[in-house]
């Protein structure tokens, strides 16, 4: 196949014959299986790839595709992400103006504007399950250990890469989202200070606030993205592809039956990517990204809310000190998705949805506990917890922080250790419970913090914002 | 593949134990250059990402004058949205710039006249007239700024917010 058109049929075929052969060396339409391993192996994109795969990795509810739809969503992220370059001006005099005038003057501007925001927000969402599928199929294990660090620091920056997007507009929206999200920062014990300085270009949020965003939006995160992204991929084709799927308590046989990627994984590919970028196109021609008025940075709305995929940070806020809520909470929870991987487990349950049986229903459990408690501490602490009066002696940080977190954190060792003993779980079941009483817990802040806080953040119902 | 590795290292007669300490000195020295470029990079950058605009101030810009003294009625606070402060006169008759900065997350808070308190309206702190809690989330009392009253002129600083746990009598300014 390399030595297609050789050096004595080169001389009777025409420029632009030979022109099409130097660019694509091989066949283009593959019409045997070696032709298409060929493809596969030497197409710049396709190689990315693996050349054949199992033939039951390829089942679509193992997967749900969502690694692909990422990439599919970052495509039409970067598509429109650069028409959007030529028209915004990244300055508070100029920003909304050019977005008004995008959305009014420019030619499909609006629907330009609309498939950057949705397309953007869905980004999130699909790196969020994506990261789930992952951990509930055990593709976290050797040796894919360090592939699940390097999802970790993409989702890192899709969640850089948002926020910095969501102040660009410069509307009330975006101003005092960022003034919140950016005055939590000042909760970071010593360098805080320093630290929302550095982020805001200065004391507060203005043109130094917009260029440093512009600047990180528009280059410094999509680029780290596209590196990140590349080394990502490569790690998966490395491992031979995804988690080989099974079922609890199935031996996977030595030599699995395999299929090659060529059609059997990149036309399914191709499908998933076609109905999404189908759907984005259909979503975004009825719903509009809001706009509100332009920023006004001496009337804060009321309420004010962080994006919706910080609100669970900020509902934390209303629970715990902020050195607990923006501080140790979150670093914590950082350092044990850094770890899971790493952790000894004594079985894995690779390929098989949450381990086990036995794993499916600790799961169950733990998503339970976490739906009546999480709620229940909510109301509580809204209506009838008064540290502050119950415990005036002593400091903010110890009452409001340390105590409620020492409270949480009982709670959750305690049930890590009944669910050790008591169902004789192995530690892969009881981390895997933990992970989803955390998940569900947030999940419900989130919630609670978009639908269920109306004026002055006060717990309300969502047919009364 | 890996029997037809062309030797890179070559072993000649001069491949001494000299030699390849020699190396491995050389090879360190580059390492370390290499790594004082990238840490020279990062020091740019952090230099470019410092805080810009938050240098000296100029004095004539950061002083604001307010007005006359009598022009300010005890018990009242009126707005100075150009210098992002509110000036409290109390019933005692002294002066007090309050910051409009809410001290939990930077939100702008309005003087409500009837309730007589500041409400916040991202997450409903209150303060009272000189800034103090009533309600929290807020941590501490609002930033104030220093005021000097010259030939019955009310001067206030805002060039620094001066940050305080809560109120002190040593804050207010009689004229």
């Amino acid at each position: 196949m390399s030595d297609a058109g050789s050096d004595q049929s080169e001389g009777r075929v025409g420029l632009g014959r030979r022109f099409w052969r130097s660019v694509f060396r091989g066949p283009l339409y593959p019409r045997d299986d070696r032709e298409r391993k060929w493809v596969v192996v030497n197409n710049l994109i396709l190689h990315f790839r693996p050349v054949q795969l199992p033939a039951r990795s390829l089942k679509y509810t193992h997967t749900f595709g969502l690694g692909g739809m990422s990439l599919v969503l970052f495509l039409l992220l970067a598509a429109t992400g650069v028409l959007l370059m030529f028209v915004y001006e990244p300055s508070p005099e100029r920003a909304y103006e050019s977005i008004r005038a995008l959305e009014n003057e420019v030619f499909f501007g609006k629907l330009v504007r609309n498939i950057h925001h949705w397309s953007a927000n869905f980004l999130i969402a699909v790196v969020f399950l994506h990261l789930l599928r992952v951990y509930f199929t055990g593709g976290y294990h050797a040796p894919r250990q360090f592939n699940w660090l390097i999802g970790l620091t993409l989702l890192l920056c899709v969640l850089v890469s948002n926020f910095t997007g969501y102040l660009l507009p410069w509307d009330q929206l975006s101003y005092w989202a960022i003034t919140i999200c950016t005055g939590m920062i000042g909760y970071v014990p010593l360098i805080g200070e320093w630290l929302q300085g550095v982020i805001r270009g200065g004391p507060e949020i203005g043109s130094a606030t917009l260029i440093n965003f512009y600047t990180f939006h528009t280059t410094v995160v999509p680029v780290l993205l596209i590196v990140l992204m590349a080394w990502h991929f490569w790690r998966v084709r490395k491992a031979h592809g995804v988690v080989v799927p099974r079922a609890p308590g199935e031996e996977l046989e030595e030599k699995p039956e395999s299929v090659l990627a060529l059609p059997n994984l990149l036309m399914r590919e191709f499908a998933v990517a076609l109905i999404l970028v189908a759907f984005v196109m259909a979503f975004s021609v009825f719903v509009n990204a809001p706009l509100d008025a332009a920023a006004n940075p001496g009337m804060s709305p009321n309420p004010a809310k962080a994006p919706w995929y910080f609100v669970g940070f900020q509902e934390l806020l209303f629970h715990f000190h902020g050195s607990f809520a923006v501080v140790v909470i979150p670093l914590l929870v950082a350092a044990a998705l850094v770890l899971l991987p790493y952790l000894r487990y004594d079985h894995q349950g690779e390929g098989v949805w949450f381990v086990s049986l036995r794993g499916r229903q600790l799961g169950v459990a733990a998503a339970l506990i976490a739906l009546v408690v999480t709620p229940l501490w909510i109301v509580l602490d809204e209506y009838w917890i008064d540290y502050a009066a119950w415990l005036s002696g002593l400091p903010p940080v110890l009452r409001e922080g340390a105590l409620p977190f020492a409270v949480l954190l009982a709670l959750i060792v305690g049930l890590y250790i009944a669910i050790r003993r008591r169902f004789s779980a192995s530690r892969v079941e009881a981390v895997q419970a933990m992970f989803v009483l955390l998940g569900v817990a947030f999940a419900i802040l989130t919630i609670t913090g978009v639908w269920f806080r109306g004026a002055g953040m006060a717990l309300a119902w969502p047919w009364n914002l | 593949m890996s029997d037809r590795r062309p030797e890179v290292e070559t072993k000649g007669p001069d491949s001494t134990v000299g030699a390849s300490s020699r190396r491995s000195f050389l090879w360190k020295i580059w390492l370390g250059l290499g790594g004082l470029a990238v840490l020279e990079y990062i020091w740019l950058a952090a230099d470019f990402l410092r805080p810009r605009g938050s240098g000296p101030a100029d004095d004539a810009e950061s002083i604001i004058i307010a007005g006359a003294v009598e022009r300010f009625s005890p018990g009242s606070v009126t707005a100075f949205p150009t210098g992002k402060f509110y000036l409290a006169r109390l019933e005692n008759g002294g002066f007090l710039a309050l910051s409009r900065e809410c001290t939990h997350l930077g939100c702008t808070v309005p003087w409500i006249d009837d309730e007589a308190r500041f409400v916040c309206p991202c997450h409903s702190s209150a303060y009272d007239m000189r800034g103090d809690v009533l309600n929290p989330p807020a941590p501490r009392a609002l930033d104030n700024y220093a005021v000097r009253i010259e030939n019955g002129i009310v001067k206030v600083d805002v060039s620094r917010p001066l940050k305080r746990r809560s109120f002190e009598y040593a804050q207010i300014v009689l004229p």
